[in-house]
């Protein structure tokens, strides 16, 4: 291997490689997004909800950790959102696209993994501010919105951060179906220069960096919006 | 003095937990403006009784009433609405970890009342300084001592303008240099007016303040009635024997506040 048409091939191929970046990034930031929208309330059903209520966030949990992403992408781009978007008024949304079936497959499967980071914040905190808040007239919901979750959700953070690293390197995946992101780009380009490590290395690196600046960004908010003198007890 | 129809009344309250019968069949009611304390050994369902009172545990049987009607407890809007005006102050405080002391205080009269932020400041603040802290309203509960977090349990209940409050062993969780700041502020409320359930085992201090002591065990309300006369030289009372026992454990700390 000559080390300087290696260089030159991993410059060369920067620009094509940097293209898939906005693709990664939409993929996790949608991926995450629907993680967090749907984890919220599952977390919140699994330790509030009736008892039929917490049985199917169960099974909804136990079902998308189970599943894996390759399989999630093939049911959901060849299976069902093809069938969707056959069904009358529903044709012409992009739901077929590669892209919504791996934001999918991937925020699906984030929901079950952040439903639980979740919960087990809910659930480390002091019983007795929910009570208290109650004794004051809140309605569970009040109470849950304005006193549990601010709370578990700062505390959810360092978790958080670890799912975001994990779903990043789960996104790559995404290019079985042809999502042009980072993979895929990786791939394509190797086998027309015939370089693969360096093509690699290059989308390694790029890979590292987006790690590095997302767990960077949840730290900085981590400590944004840390309250004086809290920990995982509470008042300690 | 005539015992005016009661604000708050109980009649034949019965809660099992976990297999125990842990009240059986209690009744109480009090009226405005009337001091009633509740003692009996820990275990004794004095904290089940209060949290009953209010309908944070529902009993299993039994009846609320507030102001004479009856409260539903499966009409969610009427539950709340009746919390509003029951004051309950805890032994753990239970502060709300992640807001100032102001916020505390504020975010029940924002959220439930519907104040505007101006108007729940203001009353938080006027709460706040009644207690003798308006110079901490910035602090979070992990910066303030355990006589303060309860000072501010106390201001942030009585925010909601309760027509009774319900305390249950608010000086328990204190070190014994701590407990006359909250006491304090408890002194000052009954002889302000206010109606008040409290289960303590500050004997003298609550006998200088009862109009009634309550005394339970196992869930039964086994002697009530003025304090004077329960604990009256060379009466044979249950009540008697029980506080001369506390008092022989606490001796010093509880002697100050007698008057
Ligand atoms: N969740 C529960 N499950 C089972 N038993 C309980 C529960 N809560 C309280 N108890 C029991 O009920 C009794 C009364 O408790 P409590 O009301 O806390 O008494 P007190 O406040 O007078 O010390 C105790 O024997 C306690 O063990
Ligand atoms: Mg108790």
């Amino acid at each position: 291997m000559n080390f300087s048409v290696a260089l030159s091939a991993a410059h060369d191929s920067l620009p094509y490689m940097l293209g898939g970046v906005g693709w990664t990034v939409g993929l996790i930031v949608g991926a995450m997004l629907l993680g967090l929208c749907l984890g919220v309330p599952l977390a919140v059903a699994q330790v509030y909800g009736p008892k039929p209520l917490r049985r199917v966030v169960g099974v909804w949990v136990w079902l998308f950790r189970g599943v894996p992403i390759l399989v999630q992408l093939y049911i959901f781009y060849f299976g069902l959102m093809s069938w969707l978007s056959s069904l009358p008024g529903l044709g012409g949304l992009g739901l077929d696209s590669p892209f919504t079936a791996a934001v999918l497959s991937l925020g699906l499967t984030s929901s079950a993994y952040q439903s639980q980071i979740f919960r087990g914040a809910i659930q480390s905190l002091p019983a007795g501010q929910l009570k208290a808040a109650r004794a004051l007239g809140m309605s569970d919901r009040q109470a849950i919105r304005t006193i549990v979750l601010p709370q578990a959700l700062r505390l959810s953070i360092p978790a958080w951060s670890n799912e975001y690293s994990i779903l990043l390197k789960d996104s790559a995946l995404a290019f079985t179906i042809g999502v042009v992101e980072i993979m895929a780009r990786m791939r394509a380009i190797a086998s027309t220069t015939h370089e693969p490590v360096s093509m690699s290395f290059v989308a390694g690196v790029i890979f590292f960096f987006l790690t590095w600046i997302g767990v960077k960004g949840l730290t900085l908010l981590e400590n944004k919006v840390r309250i004086a003198g809290y920990t995982r007890q509470g008042a300690a | 003095m005539s015992e005016s129809s009661p604000i708050l009344e109980a009649r034949g309250l019965v809660k099992t937990l976990g297999g125990n019968r842990v009240l059986e069949n209690v009744s109480l009611n009090i009226g405005r403006g009337r001091v009633k304390v509740l003692i009996g050994p820990s275990g004794a369902g004095k904290s089940t009784l209060l949290q009953c009172l209010n309908l944070l545990i529902p009993p299993d049987s039994g009846r609320v009433l507030l102001e004479g009607s009856e409260i539903d407890a499966r009409n969610r809007r009427e539950l709340c609405s009746f919390r509003q005006q029951v004051g309950m102050i805890f032994q753990d405080f239970n502060l709300f970890d992640h807001l100032s002391a102001l916020d505390n205080v504020r975010v029940a009269l924002m959220k439930v009342r519907r104040m505007s932020k101006l108007d729940a400041t203001e009353r938080a603040v006027a709460e706040l300084t009644r207690v003798g802290l308006a110079d901490k309203a910035a602090l979070y509960p992990a910066n303030l001592s355990g006589g303060q977090k309860q000072r501010v349990a106390i201001a942030r209940a009585l925010a909601m303008d309760p027509k009774v409050m319900l305390l249950d062993e608010p000086t328990s969780a204190l070190d014994p240099e701590l407990i006359g700041e909250v006491l304090a502020v408890i002194r000052d409320l009954a002889q302000g007016g206010m109606t008040m359930i409290l289960a303590t085992h500050q004997i003298s201090f609550s006998a200088g303040l009862a109009d009634e002591f309550i005394f339970m065990e196992r869930g039964r309300i086994v002697e009530q009635g003025s304090p004077a006369e329960l604990l009256a030289k060379g009466a044979n009372s249950r009540t008697k024997a029980f506080c001369a026992k506390i008092s022989e454990l606490t001796g010093e700390a509880d002697a100050e506040f007698r008057q």
